[in-house]
């Protein structure tokens, strides 16, 4: 009676190791590489660790088929120190039966920033053999930034030129103004004194203008 | 006192201070090229070797050019064209030739300073778009041609230029090439609008701030890892290279391109001087700082590199590590940068079989060091990629296409001052035009013009005018020049003029370079660098993503009437000069009765005579 229950107990773990296989139908590889990414804050790989990823794929499997998944329909195996092991899904409904790849690889792919936040990597130091992270595409915002830079530069260059002109042009015009006063002044001048700034002063006139005097 | 001078001819304009003059020398002589160029000669020649030819090259035939420009255009106090027809009428075509080798030079110049403006704007963001590769049309992976090339790559040759396979399609103009070429123009407008006396102000900026910047690129790529093996790469000298000629020609035709003469551009600056000006001390120092900044701009540029070098070396033996400890599942971090050799030549003793089937990566510093480049490729190409890497990239990406601005910037308007001079000198356009619309019709002109370099072609044509415009025809003008200074105005009558502005006469060093030295020196560089150039048929790179060996570039011939576009570019400006020389000739005695004084209506020779008499009279 002992034996048979014996063998009853042990009997799950055995057929779980044997559905566990890197040939199997629906395994995929992990490789985790914590001390990259984490240097000295990075955690030791143990069972409670295994189990957490048990747990955040059974979540994964859960979201995505939208069946109760459990810890036990995650099966992991053939463990290495890299850390790297291979694991496969059973279904919820027939323990024996593993879901397919496709099924794994979508779930994966859903999930795939919980499992890394989880384990706190990334996509590059928590890998999935064989699943493609998904391309994040690149913020593209509404003004490309450097629209904005341009319009600023353009529009200081711009504003510099217009008043550099106008203020060209108004000192050109105060000069006119002063020029022609000052013509006028001469004329006038030339009128009064009789004395010519252009030309050759006649001494004649000033000789005159002292006997006048009287 | 004013109004007479308002009857008479303007007065020629002034700089504020002695100071402007030599910073305006200074940004013209120190260009684009003593940072992108000069390196990249250290660097393939052998390093600190390079420096005796190109030391020789500046004391025998770069200073004596440079005094020799400096003091005629300050002598004769006017522009390129003016200056030669006062020294012969026969000669009037070099100051034609100069000037339209500035014009030439001013419109692929300014494109590049609209890339440099590009890549600036494109800095304000994070992270910076050369970074990342964009994803393709249904988001699955990356753009093949950005895979296949580098991320930096993609970005120069797609996203900025949109370059075509090859020089015959042209691809349409690309609207943001003509906005940053049109900003380009405006600010070259902006700081010309009142001649010099604008320039004058913006010299202290464009000139003054790259040795800033350089200055803050020293310090932060000392602090790198890696810098030190850039540096001792660069500097090692490899004395066997100095048997070979190829390094004395380019070492004579940097520091001639570098020094910015024959262009005109320095004539014309030094016209705006005091006669009493002492311009052998300004020449030397000029030469000397020239020197100096390629010099000193090499440090921190070949630190930066060595950190890429570095960068580029590690991340290859990361590859090779991970690829190991994938393989035979050892625990992550085993293997490590210090111990990967250790871990290599175990591993491949036990398990060579397993190993040799790995395809791991051959990685070698020496490889890395070797990727050099020049011109624009080590600007945006190698630099920005090396920016990605150092903390704070878009502090360092601004800073860098700031001080590449300012050095152009500041080459440019020596070259606009080349263009703009001779124009006023020669009077050739009517008074009631004031300058500042000349000045805009020239930028406008030459925006216009330069639109070929905004095609999707552009880039091809811009070093079709780099390598055959800015070259020979320099090299003719100043041959011409020194010959022209020298034995047509004669060693007498301008050791004279020296004596006048300096108060001393030339010694023995200068009178044995200019009569003997430079003119052999030119000669010698100008036959064998048309002798090298003819030898081969001309190629350029050519970026074509469908090219089998692609990301290399493909080496292609240019096609029969780009060949005749660049004969015609080495000859047009040179021709001037036999065809002025020629009309003169011919022309002589029908340019005498012209020269008759007109009748000036304010004086009249009669007038004067009789007043005279009357003062003595009255007296």
């Amino acid at each position: 009676m002992l034996g048979w229950v014996f063998f009853l107990l042990c009997l799950p773990p055995v057929l779980a190791v044997q559905l566990c296989e890197s040939d199997a139908p629906g395994a995929y590889k992990v490789r985790l590489s914590i001390r990259t990414a984490l240097g000295d804050k990075a955690y030791d790989w143990n069972e409670h660790e295994k189990f957490l990823f048990r747990a955040t794929m059974a979540y994964a499997m859960r979201l995505h088929k939208q069946q109760e998944f459990g810890v036990s329909n995650i099966i992991v195996c053939r463990e290495s120190p890299r850390v790297s092991f291979w694991f496969v899904v059973t279904s919820p409904l027939n323990s024996s039966a593993l879901v397919d790849k496709g099924d794994v690889e979508r779930a994966v792919s859903k999930s795939r920033h919980r499992i890394n936040s989880a384990f706190l990597l990334s996509d590059s130091s928590l890998e999935f053999v064989g699943i493609y992270p998904t391309l994040v595409a690149p913020v593209a915002p509404d003004t490309p930034p450097w629209l904005i830079v341009f319009g600023v530069v353009i529009g200081l260059v711009g504003a510099g030129i217009v008043f550099l002109l106008v203020s060209t042009m108004m000192e050109k015009r105060r000069k006119k103004k002063e020029k022609a006063g000052e013509h006028e002044e001469e004329r006038v001048k030339t009128v009064e004194n009789g004395s010519m700034t252009d030309g050759v002063y006649n001494t004649t006139f000033s000789d005159d203008e002292r006997f006048t005097e009287m | 006192m004013g109004q007479t001078k308002d009857s008479g001819v303007e007065e020629r304009p002034k700089w504020d201070n002695k100071v402007q003059y030599l910073l305006t020398c200074i940004g013209f002589a120190v260009g684009l090229g003593n940072v992108w160029r000069f390196p990249f000669l250290c660097q393939i020649y052998g390093g600190g070797a390079f420096l005796i030819p190109y030391l020789i090259a500046l004391v025998f035939e770069g200073l004596p050019l440079l005094y020799l420009e400096l003091a005629i255009g300050q002598r004769l106090r006017m522009g390129s064209i003016g200056v030669w027809n006062s020294i012969s009428p026969l000669l009037g075509g070099v100051g034609i030739a100069s000037m339209l080798v500035s014009f030439l030079v001013g419109m692929f110049y300014n494109t590049i300073l609209a890339w440099v403006l590009w890549y600036f704007f494109h800095s304000f963001q994070n992270p910076l778009p050369w970074r990342d590769c964009p994803l393709n049309e249904n988001q699955t992976g990356y753009k093949t041609e950005c895979e296949k090339s580098t991320p930096v790559n993609y970005f120069w040759y797609r996203d900025t230029l949109n370059i075509t396979p090859d020089i015959e399609t042209s691809g349409s103009l690309q609207w943001w090439m003509v906005t940053c070429l049109a900003t380009a123009w405006c600010v070259v407008y902006i700081c010309f609008i009142k001649g010099i006396e604008s320039m004058g102000k913006a010299v202290y900026v464009t000139a003054t701030f790259p040795y800033l910047v350089l200055t803050i690129f020293l310090v932060r790529a000392l602090t790198l890892p890696g810098a030190t093996d850039g540096l001792v790469y660069l500097f090692t000298p490899d004395w066997e290279i100095l048997k070979n000629p190829q390094v004395w020609l380019d070492a004579a035709t940097q520091i001639f391109f570098s020094l910015s003469v024959a262009a005109g551009g320095l004539m014309a600056v030094s016209s705006y001087n005091d006669e009493k000006n002492d311009c052998e001390r300004d020449a030397v120092l000029v030469g000397v700082i020239n020197s100096a900044t390629s010099l000193y701009a090499s440090i921190p540029i070949f630190s930066i590199l060595g950190f890429k070098a570095t960068n580029g070396f590690n991340a290859c033996r990361k590859e090779n590590i991970l690829t190991l400890t994938n393989q035979f599942e050892f625990s992550d971090q085993n293997i490590t940068l210090e111990n990967y050799n250790y871990w290599f030549n175990y591993l491949n003793q036990s398990h060579p079989d397993v190993v040799s089937n790995l395809s791991l990566r051959e990685c070698d510093l020496q490889t890395f060091l070797d990727q050099s480049a020049s011109g624009t490729g080590l600007a945006f190409i190698v630099f920005t990629e090396a920016v990605l890497e150092m903390p704070g990239s878009q502090v360092w990406a601004v800073l860098f296409f700031v001080m590449l601005f300012s050095l152009g910037l500041s080459s440019m308007f020596g070259n606009i001052e080349g263009i703009l001079t001779p124009i006023h000198d020669l009077k050739l356009v009517p008074k009631w035009i004031p300058n500042e619309l000349v000045t805009g019709i020239i930028c406008l002109i030459s925006f216009l013009v330069a639109l070929i370099f905004t095609q999707g072609s552009g880039n091809y044509w811009v070093e079709v005018f780099n390598s055959y415009v800015g070259s020979v025809p320099l090299l003719i003008i100043a041959f011409f020049e020194i010959i022209g200074v020298i034995y047509i105005h004669g060693m007498k009558t301008f050791s004279e003029d020296i004596y006048f502005m300096t108060g001393r006469r030339p010694n023995i060093y200068w009178k044995a370079c200019w009569m003997v030295i430079s003119p052999v020196m030119l000669l010698v560089v100008l036959i064998a660098y048309v002798v090298m150039q003819a030898q081969i048929y001309p190629t350029y790179p050519a970026w074509n993503p469908d090219y089998e060996l692609f990301p290399q570039t493909e080496t292609k011939s240019y096609p029969g009437w780009v060949f005749a576009i660049i004969v015609l570019l080495c000859v047009v400006p040179v021709i001037s000069i036999p065809l002025v020389a020629l009309y003169r000739l011919i022309r002589p005695t029908i340019r005498k009765p012209t020269t008759r004084a007109e009748p000036n209506p304010y004086s009249n020779d009669g007038f004067e005579i009789e007043t005279h008499e009357q003062k003595s009279q009255s007296a």
